[in-house]
C-alpha cells in the first residue's frame, strides 16, 4: 500500500469529525505549548478526568452490544449510585467500608433497575435512545423529591439550616474521598498517578472483556448485530437485551462511585440529568457507532474527550481570556451524537 | 341500547387517558393550593397567551411525519437573535415586534433548513436527532453571543455588553417591546384581564393551520406522514414536503418566542430558550396529542392545563408538604414523565401493529 493510499483509509476508518477532534487536541497542545501553559497540570487533569469518567463511558458498550444503543437512559443507573452513596454515609460508614458498603449498594440497585428498565426498553425497540433518555430525566427529577423529602439525619447530609433534606453538594471529605485515587498512588514531579482507581476500571474493562468469550457475551453480541439471526440461533434475544442494559445500569451505578470519590463531592439533585450525554458522546468519539462498541472505543474515546475539556480550559485562558470549555464541550459531544445519528440505515420501525 | 354509550365512554377514557389524568391532577392541585380562582384563571390565561403559539409551532411536523419537533429551540434561539437586534437598534412597540419577526425570519429558515437537512438524513430517529440539534446549536448559539457580540456583530449599547468590551450580558432589558402586543387590545372581564391581540394572534395562526392541511401541501403532509413509502409511490417528494413542515414549523417557533419574550420582559440570552422545547412539548402532550396526531384543540387545551398545573404546584407542595420546592420539582418531573409516558406509548402502539400486519 502506497502511503498515500495508507493515508486516505485510515482518514476514513477514523471518520471525519474524530479526525476533527484529534487535530483540534493536536493544535490545541501546539498552541499551550507556545503560551506556555504547564505541560505537568495538562497530563494531571487529563488523566484524573480520564479515569473519574472512565467507567461511566464504558457502561454503554453493554447497552450497545445488546442492541439497544447507546444508553441515554444512564441516569437511571447513576441515581442507584447516588441512593448506595448517600446510604453507606448516613449509616456512618467512613473510609474505605464506607466505599465498598457504596458500591455493594450502589451496584445491587443498579442491577435491580437495570433489570426494570432493560423490561420498559424492550417494549419500546426503536425508540430506546429517546424513551430512555426522558426515562432518565424523568427518574432524576423525580429523585428531587426524594432527596429532599427522606427522613435522612447524618448532619453532614443534610441543610444546616432547618435540618430537612439532603444538600445538594455533599463533601466526601470526612468521608471516602480519593480513597481508590490515594490507593498505590505514584507520584512523578506534579504528575499524580490514581493507580488504585485505574486498576479498578482496568479490571472492570478486563473483566468485560473476558465476558465478551463467554456463551452468555458472545449471544448478547449477537443479538444486537442481527435479531432475525439470533432468534434463529435460539437466542432469546429480549433476555440478552435485558442482560445488556443491566450491565450498564450497574456499571453507571458504580460510575458515579468512582467518579464521586474522586471528585470528593456528592452532587444530588438536578446534577446527573445531562450525564448520560458526555458518555454517549465519548464512546462515539473512541470510534463506536450506534450499533457497534469495543471496550477500546470507550477507553480511546474517554481519553480524547477528556483531555479536550482539560486543555481547553488553560489553553482558552492564555489566548482568549475567557473559558471557552463549555461551548466546546456542547459543540463537540452533541457535533459527534448527530454525526453518528445521521448515517447509517434510515427509516423502518427497528432503525435504532 | 344501554350498552352503546357505556361502551364509547370506555372509548373516550382510553382514547383520552393522558387529558383525563391530567384535569384530575389539576382539579387536585387546585383544590391543595387554596387559591382563588379568580387568580388562578387570571395567571393561567396570560401563561396561555403567551405560550401557546410556540407549543401550535409543534402541530405541523407531527401531522408530517417528523414527530414531536425538539428542534424548535432552534426558532426560539432565531427569535432571541430578532430581540436582540430590536433592543440594540431601540425600535420600540409594535414595530420592534415586527422588526424582530423582520430580523429572525430568515435565520429561523436557515435553521430550519439544518435541521429539515438533519433530519432527512435521520429518518426514524428524527426526535433525538432534534434534541441534540437543540443542544449542539446552543454551544453554536453561546459562541456567537458569547464571544461575537461586540467583534463581529456590531452590538454597542454598554448595557447588554459584557465589561470586557465583547460578549452580550446574560439579561437584556426588552423594555422598548415589553408588552407591545399584550397591551394593544386589553379587556378586563371581572377580575380577569384579557390580551385579545395576542389571542388574535393566535387566533390567526390557528385558522392558518386549519387552512393548511386543506391544501395540496397539507395533504402531502398528511400522506408523508402516514407512510412514507406510499406517499412515495403516490409521486410526493415526501423528502420535500417534510423539510418544508420543519422550515413553517422553526419560523413560527421564532415568532412564538418573540411573543413570549415580549410579555415577559427580559431576555435571558443564554438560557431563555432552554427549556422551550421540552415544556412546549409537555404542554402538547397533555392535552392528549400523541407522536403521530395532534390537533389545534389539543395544543390549546394542553397547554392550559400544563400551566395551570405549573402555577398551583408549588403553592400545592407548600400546602401539602411544608415546601414548595416539592411543588416545582413536581412540575418537572410531570413535563419529563408525560414525554417519556407518550413516547414509550407510542412505540407500544407502533410495535402492536407491526405485529398485526
Amino acid at each position: 500500500m502506497s502511503l498515500r493510499e495508507r493515508v486516505s483509509k485510515s482518514v476514513s476508518d477514523l471518520g471525519l469529525p474524530r479526525l476533527t477532534v484529534i487535530l483540534f487536541l493536536v493544535s490545541l497542545f501546539i498552541v499551550g505549548g507556545i503560551q506556555g501553559v504547564p505541560l505537568g497540570d495538562l497530563v494531571n487533569s487529563s488523566i484524573g478526568r480520564f479515569s473519574m469518567n472512565a467507567l461511566l463511558t464504558i457502561s454503554m458498550v453493554p447497552a450497545i452490544q445488546c442492541g439497544i444503543g447507546p444508553n441515554f437512559g444512564l441516569p437511571v443507573g447513576i441515581i442507584a449510585g447516588l441512593i448506595g452513596l448517600v446510604l453507606s454515609m448516613e449509616m456512618g460508614f467512613t473510609g474505605f467500608p464506607g466505599f465498598m458498603v457504596a458500591s455493594a449498594l450502589g451496584l445491587s440497585l443498579g442491577a435491580v433497575f437495570g433489570v426494570l428498565y432493560g423490561h420498559l426498553v424492550n417494549r419500546v425497540k426503536g425508540q430506546e435512545m429517546m424513551v430512555g433518555t426522558y426515562v432518565g430525566f424523568a427518574v432524576v427529577s423525580g429523585m428531587c423529591m426524594f432527596w429532599l423529602l427522606m427522613p435522612f439525619r447524618h448532619p453532614r447530609l443534610i441543610w444546616t439550616l432547618g435540618g430537612e433534606g439532603l444538600r445538594v453538594t455533599i463533601s466526601l471529605s470526612d468521608f471516602f474521598s480519593n480513597v481508590l485515587d490515594n490507593l498505590l498512588a505514584i507520584k512523578i514531579g506534579a504528575i499524580k498517578f490514581p493507580t488504585g482507581l485505574v486498576l479498578c476500571v482496568g479490571l472492570i474493562a478486563a473483566l468485560y472483556r473476558l465476558f465478551e468469550y463467554t456463551r452468555a457475551g458472545i449471544a448478547m453480541d449477537l443479538a444486537g448485530q442481527n435479531e432475525q439471526f439470533a432468534r434463529a440461533a435460539g437466542i432469546n434475544v429480549e433476555r440478552m437485551r435485558v442482560t445488556g442494559t443491566a450491565m450498564s445500569t450497574a456499571m453507571g451505578a458504580l460510575g458515579i462511585i468512582f467518579y464521586a470519590q474522586s471528585y470528593g463531592f456528592v452532587q444530588l439533585y438536578t446534577a446527573p440529568l445531562m450525564m448520560a450525554f458526555p458518555a454517549v458522546a465519548a464512546v462515539l468519539i473512541g470510534g463506536a457507532s450506534p450499533k457497534t462498541a469495543s471496550i477500546s472505543n470507550a477507553l480511546v474515546g474517554t481519553l480524547l474527550f477528556q483531555t479536550l475539556l482539560a486543555i481547553t480550559v488553560p489553553v482558552s485562558q492564555s489566548v482568549i481570556s475567557g473559558d471557552i470549555s463549555e461551548i466546546i464541550r456542547l459543540i463537540v459531544s452533541n457535533g459527534m451524537v448527530l454525526y453518528a445519528l445521521t448515517r447509517g440505515p434510515g427509516g423502518g420501525n427497528n432503525g435504532s | 341500547m344501554e350498552a352503546k354509550p357505556k361502551r364509547s365512554l370506555r372509548l373516550f377514557i382510553r382514547d383520552n387517558g393522558v387529558p383525563i389524568m391530567f384535569l384530575a391532577l389539576c382539579g387536585l392541585g387546585v383544590v391543595a393550593s387554596g387559591k382563588p380562582l379568580g387568580f388562578l384563571l387570571q395567571e393561567t390565561i396570560g401563561r396561555m397567551a403567551r405560550n401557546s403559539f410556540i407549543v401550535l409551532s409543534l402541530v405541523v411536523p407531527i401531522v408530517a411525519g417528523l414527530g414531536l419537533n425538539f428542534a424548535i429551540v432552534l426558532g426560539a434561539m432565531a427569535g432571541q437573535a430578532g430581540l436582540i437586534a430590536v433592543a440594540e437598534a431601540k425600535v420600540t412597540g409594535l414595530a420592534g415586534i415586527f422588526t424582530a419577526i423582520a430580523v429572525s425570519f430568515p435565520l429561523a429558515l436557515l435553521l430550519g433548513w439544518g435541521a429539515g437537512s438533519i433530519m432527512n438524513k435521520a429518518k426514524g430517529r428524527e426526535m433525538i436527532a432534534g434534541m441534540i440539534l437543540g443542544f449542539f446549536m446552543n454551544g453554536v448559539y453561546m459562541l456567537v453571543f458569547l464571544f461575537g457580540a461586540g467583534t463581529i456583530l456590531p452590538i454597542k449599547d454598554p448595557k447588554m455588553i459584557l465589561p470586557q468590551g465583547y460578549g452580550l450580558r446574560n439579561t437584556v432589558d426588552l423594555q422598548v417591546i415589553k408588552w407591545a402586543l399584550d397591551n394593544l387590545l386589553k379587556v378586563r372581564l371581572g377580575p380577569v384581564s384579557l390580551p385579545l391581540a395576542t389571542f388574535a394572534a393566535t387566533a390567526l395562526l390557528t385558522w392558518g393551520i386549519s387552512k393548511l392541511f386543506s391544501t395540496k401541501l397539507g395533504q402531502d403532509m398528511r400522506a408523508a406522514g402516514q407512510d412514507m413509502r406510499i406517499a412515495e409511490v403516490a409521486g410526493i417528494q415526501v423528502d420535500r414536503t417534510r423539510m418544508v413542515a420543519m422550515l413553517i414549523s422553526t419560523v413560527l417557533a421564532a415568532i412564538g418566542q418573540i411573543l413570549f419574550l415580549q410579555n415577559i420582559g427580559t431576555l435571558n440570552v443564554y438560557d431563555s430558550h432552554g427549556q422551550t422545547g421540552t415544556f412546549a412539548i409537555a404542554a402538547l402532550l397533555v392535552g392528549g396529542a400523541t407522536v403521530t396526531k395532534a390537533t389545534v384543540g389539543q395544543a390549546l387545551l394542553g397547554t392550559f392545563m400544563f400551566h395551570l398545573l405549573f402555577i398551583v404546584s408549588p403553592y400545592a407542595g407548600q400546602n401539602l408538604l411544608g415546601s414548595a420546592m416539592v411543588g416545582e420539582y413536581f412540575r418537572a418531573f410531570v413535563a419529563y414523565a408525560v414525554i417519556a409516558f407518550s413516547l414509550a406509548l407510542h412505540s407500544l402502539q407502533r410495535g402492536k401493529m407491526a405485529i398485526r400486519r
